[in-house]
């Protein structure tokens, strides 16, 4: 089992990533360290992908010397697809900051449970 | 190819024109703008759907005509468009019905942007119905969850930017499963377009390779879904989004947002994965369990709750439960079921909340004791628009939801053992319960206190009302033309 994970170490490592993006997203009350397990968590995703589209021995996908068979090239869609996904990221990162900014000159605190018990007492 | 099978496509392409083109607009030439797309959204569907309908098939829409793996594609049938008719009535209908409420509350300089919002949520419901592609999907997924942020925080005060915060936080989460759901997929099968995959992965099940990334590449897909629904017991941000943010955002938010990704993840069960496959990987089963947690705690907390708007919000939260529950039997009927709850509670959502912000302008608020009492003699239309709607959701014969109840009894008969006894003791305590919080609500609503001061709503809160009333009845008068419809375009969904 151990060797078989070795063997994969970028999916290993992208998983273990996740699971650290995940909780740090889910369990941290500090908004700015939940916008950065969101990155390490998107981040190992582009990770797993971009290793599924890599294969040993093979070139990154620009026709050079007029070669154009399949083989001697890697796969070029995870990379487009992970392009794709750095977009998506990049765009939810920005708006997420840009409320925590809001919301610290409205509560002047990061922490999301102080931010709620306050929004609370205010509708109260 | 007809000019008609263009249609799904020019209307995405030309909301996403029109947000563009919306942001830059002074408030009033956006708002006009923003309904003008969505009419004509709205005409182009009812051609398409005429068009499927009298070709009895679904076709495929090359984007760019590049064949797969490369291309894009978008698949349309009969289920697709009706359900994106009946999904672009509600939406117009909330937008209209809500503008001049929704307008006063949002700083006029920046209105222009909310109608942005409302264009990006239209473009992504539509993008989710029509796409035939995993990724594509992803990427909509993120622009509606970006696009109901900012509907939920357009009134920026401290509390609709703590409701848009933690609404970002559990659908981002919701997001990255999703995301990490598809990456499994394609490392597994080495497609993206949903029918290719259904080839491929029929072809693991059947020489049993790949299980687990199988089984973990759908529960993935299915809590990333369930999470971003408002699914029991991830339902925690439903509360605070719905009651701060404005009511156009609470009535898109409970009948569009959520819908386009149930309507994603039964088209992925349906089309991508394959019901047999997915019946043995045993998901279905937790998601019957969550729906049927959701139906009951749902209904539970509506009681508790102290103002319209909460008890509606937390009233979404039972009939996302209603929704799974259906996906949890595991058979074509229970996703037909599904599919047919997700349309009529997305009328009859809307509608309640429209009726309750006019409510809410004729009593000066809509505290359960204080406010709503004797509703019906300040503001009539509004008081039998939430009459009928709490009357459907608590499943009176002859309206929609009472089909769904028919229905889902029926399957889970049909299917047996305990789902059978759960789902028929679910559907009793929660219609117990929806009678106790909607019937006694919708009551006091005709309880004359004294002198009332009558007032006239605006006429596009009337034609507003009209048309939801319309609408719901005809869903309910009209279930069984209307359901064999569906049944129709569900034969050749997959």
């Amino acid at each position: 089992m151990f060797s078989k994970w070795l063997l994969n170490y970028e999916e290993t490592t992208a998983v273990i990533l996740f699971c650290i993006g995940f909780s740090t997203m889910l369990f941290n009350r500090n908004l700015i360290k939940k916008i950065i397990g969101m990155d390490i968590m998107d981040s190992s995703i582009y990770l797993f992908l971009a290793s599924q589209g890599y294969i040993a021995g093979h070139k990154a996908p620009i026709v050079t010397d007029g070669v154009q068979s399949m083989e001697a090239y890697i796969n070029p869609i995870p990379a487009g697809l992970v392009l794709t996904g750095i977009v998506v990221s990049v765009s939810v990162s920005a708006l997420m900051m840009a409320l925590s900014i809001r919301l610290y000159h409205v509560y002047h605190t990061l922490d999301l449970d102080k931010i709620v018990a306050l929004a609370g007492r205010e509708e109260v | 190819m007809t000019l008609v099978q263009n249609f799904p496509a020019f209307c995405i392409l030309l909301t996403l024109v029109s947000a563009v083109v919306t942001s830059v607009l002074r408030r009033r030439s956006a708002a006009i703008l923003t309904g003008v797309v969505l009419v004509i959204n709205l005409v182009l569907n009812v051609m398409t759907l005429v068009y499927t309908l009298q070709t009895g098939e679904s076709y495929v829409y090359r984007m760019g005509h590049f064949p797969a793996p490369w291309g894009n594609e978008l698949r349309v049938g009969v289920l697709e468009t009706g359900t994106a008719v009946v999904l672009l009535l509600v939406v117009l209908f909330s937008y209209l019905g809500a503008y001049r409420r929704s307008s006063q509350r949002i700083e006029p300089t920046k209105y222009n942007l909310y109608g942005v919002m409302v264009d990006l949520c239209v473009l992504s419901l539509l993008a989710l119905i029509y796409t035939n592609d995993l990724f594509t999907a992803y990427v909509f997924i993120e622009i509606s969850t970006l696009a109901a942020a900012g509907l939920i925080m357009a009134k920026q005060t401290g509390s609709s930017l703590v409701a848009g915060v933690r609404y970002m936080i559990m659908n981002l989460l919701g997001s990255s499963l999703f995301l990490l759901g598809v990456v499994i997929l394609y490392s597994i099968t080495g497609h993206l377009l949903m029918s290719p995959i259904h080839d491929a992965v029929a072809q693991l099940a059947a020489n049993r390779e790949y299980r687990i990334p199988l089984d973990v590449t759908v529960a993935l897909i299915s809590v990333g879904l369930g999470m971003k629904s408002a699914l029991y017991p991830f339902e925690k941000w439903v509360p605070a989004a719905y009651s701060n943010a404005t009511i156009t955002s609470s009535a898109l938010l409970s009948s569009v947002v959520s819908k386009g990704y149930i309507f994603l993840l039964i088209k992925i069960y349906v089309r991508t994965i394959g019901l047999p496959v997915i019946e043995a990987l045993g998901i279905t089963d937790v998601m019957f369990v969550f729906g049927a947690a959701g139906m009951i705690m749902g209904s539970v907390a509506a009681i508790r709750a102290r103002t319209v708007r909460m008890m509606i919000a937390y009233s979404s939260v039972a009939q996302i439960g209603y929704i799974f529950l259906a996906i949890g039997l595991g058979t074509m009927d229970g996703l037909m079921v599904a599919l047919w709850h997700l349309l009529a509670h997305a009328a009859t959502k809307s509608m309640l909340f429209i009726s309750s912000a006019e409510i809410d302008e004729a009593s000066g608020g809509t505290h359960l004791r204080k406010d709503v009492r004797g509703a019906f003699y300040r503001s009539p239309l509004a008081a039998f628009a939430f009459s009928l709607g709490a009357a459907n959701l608590v499943g009176l014969p002859l309206l929609s939801v009472f089909v769904t109840k028919f229905m889902m009894g029926q399957t889970a008969v049909a299917v047996g053992g305990r789902h059978m006894i759960v789902t028929l003791i679910c559907l009793a305590v929660s219609t117990l319960l929806n009678l106790g919080y909607f019937m006694s609500t919708a009551m006091s609503l005709y309880v004359h206190d004294g002198e009332m001061v009558r007032r006239k709503p605006d006429h596009l809160v009337r034609f507003s009302l009209a048309g939801f009333l319309i609408l719901n009845l005809t869903l309910g008068l009209c279930a069984g033309p209307i359901y064999q419809m569906f049944l129709s375009g569900f034969s050749v969904f997959g």
